[in-house]
């Protein structure tokens, strides 16, 4: 029911982007050195995870014309961020032709009940995760990738390590489930049936699995593809650095090389200053992101 | 004998699950040295401009070129691109290997991706077997001329869309993410008989 062709359509995009690394961007200027960089996507929007932190107010969509300046500026995908719950923003980047919608939490949500349908809509969704359970409602919902939540903004890869972990260990236990037990287990993950039993069959998602929010170096990018991501997202990590061209360079050639220690040495030298990042162990829960969506 | 799947960057695991449907193993590929070893390669789909970056970088791009004169390759989507003479929109560099003019994302963005169904030229079923092809195009190129030795083995409404050129082989579309393996078929048999 959940994996039809439209779906894998909208999948196999998220199938291209595997090993590579996709770039927040806020402007044109940014969105070619990412490109330039190596970058597999860019992600536009008004304001940086760092930035929406320390700034505050209301985190909504970006302007439309700074989306379309990206997209006039570079020929790699380019997705944009709708709000959580936020079905009419999505339309209104579905029209704008963009190539992936993050239902993000990133932004302030919108619905504090309900996700978007994702369905209906021809262009794809991802959408963030903590846990195994969130990631497979998502996917109920037609979220055609996922990326772990971590938490946005803040340079610290603690969280992103915590969701990715939890997934990975969350998919293994299933596999060694036997048929009778994962009706109980679709319970307790508050998810569909069909999604439980495809990763009991697979060990694996039925879509790409991505990682974000904290990964600003070079060595974080590996870490998390090392744990299962099977690419990157790099917020502030990357335009919130010293010299972004050169650290972009640098985690597009982590992300490919994850598994090649003298690679991954060459990327991580002469990088310049990282941003300078939050510890999330000394933020309030109301601080976090990544709380936000069920 | 061994194929090696560029894995720098795309859905390379798609072609290592397709080869291994048919029986053959796969090396995933991303530093020069192991291309001696190999008979084969296959770029995969992914990001042309991502590849072509890495290549450059890790220098990789001219004994991709050398490889590419005496062993097969085959390039599916941004695989195609890089194999060609000539891109356009914009223009990039590419190995040349297949004398066609290919331009990048032309059918427009991903809400213009599509599954068709095709059937392909009588020659390509002869070769393999007969019956209608799967097309998943996801921000395809377009090839908008063949020259020289390419011949057209598929098209979609007169653009070619799977071509070869003596050993090479190139599809605008994704065969590895179909079912369907007379392309890899196809490959293969270039590959053992070179």
């Amino acid at each position: 029911m959940y994996l039809d062709n439209d779906f894998r359509l909208k999948a196999g995009l998220a199938e291209m982007l595997k090993g590579g690394v996709i770039m927040d961007v806020t402007n044109a200027e940014q969105a070619k050195i990412a490109e330039d960089a190596g970058a597999t996507s860019v992600m536009a929007l008004e304001r940086v995870p760092a930035d929406i932190r320390k700034e505050g107010g209301v985190a909504r969509m970006a302007s439309i014309s700074k989306i379309r300046e990206i997209m006039e500026t570079v020929h790699i995908p380019v997705m944009a961020k709708a709000r959580i719950g936020h079905f009419m923003e999505a339309k209104v980047l579905e029209a704008l032709k963009v190539d992936y919608i993050d239902e993000s939490e990133v932004l302030t949500p919108a619905d504090e009940e309900n996700h978007i349908d994702k369905r209906p809509f021809r262009v794809p969704f991802v959408c963030g995760a903590r846990n195994l359970g969130e990631a497979l409602r998502r996917i109920a919902e037609g979220a055609a990738m996922i990326r772990t939540k971590g938490e946005a903004g803040s340079g610290d890869i603690v969280e992103a390590v915590r969701h990715m972990r939890t997934i990975q260990k969350e998919m293994k236990q299933l596999t060694v489930m036997g048929r009778d037990e994962l009706p109980t287990a679709a319970k307790n993950l508050q998810a569909p049936l069909e999604l439980v039993q495809y990763v009991a069959e697979h060990g694996k998602l039925p879509v790409p699995n991505f990682s974000a929010g904290g990964i600003a170096t070079p060595a974080d990018a590996s870490l998390v593809m090392q744990l299962g991501a099977e690419a990157v997202f790099v917020g502030s990590g990357i335009f919130k650095s010293e010299d972004p061209a050169r650290r972009a360079r640098a985690v597009v050639k982590a992300a490919t090389y994850y598994n090649d220690p003298e690679k991954l040495l060459e990327a991580c030298e002469e990088l310049g200053e990282a941003m300078r990042g939050i510890n999330t162990a000394q933020l309030e829960e109301k601080e976090l992101l990544q709380t936000r969506g069920w | 004998m061994q194929i090696g799947v560029f894995a720098l960057q795309g859905d390379f695991e798609k072609h290592g699950r397709a080869l291994r449907r048919l029986g053959v193993d796969t090396v995933y590929v991303n530093s020069a040295w192991q291309l001696s070893t190999l008979d084969a390669v296959i770029l995969p789909g992914g990001e042309s401009s991502t590849m072509l970056k890495l290549l450059d970088l890790e220098g990789l791009f001219e004994p991709l070129k050398q490889f590419a004169a005496e062993k097969p390759i085959f390039g599916t989507c941004a695989g195609s691109i890089l194999l060609a003479t000539e891109v356009t929109s914009p223009s990039q560099r590419s190995l040349g290997a297949i004398d066609m003019t290919v331009e990048r994302n032309a059918y427009g963005r991903q809400v213009d991706s599509s599954i068709r169904t095709i059937l392909p030229e009588k020659e390509f079923e002869n070769r393999t077997r007969p019956g209608e092809l799967e097309i998943v195009f996801i921000r395809a190129p377009i090839i908008r001329e063949v020259r020289g030795g390419a011949r057209v083995l598929a098209s979609l409404e007169g653009d070619p869309i799977l071509v070869e050129q003596g050993r090479h082989l190139v599809a605008t579309f994704h065969p590895e993410m179909t079912e369907d393996t007379r392309a890899h078929e196809l490959f293969l048999r270039k590959a053992r008989e070179k």
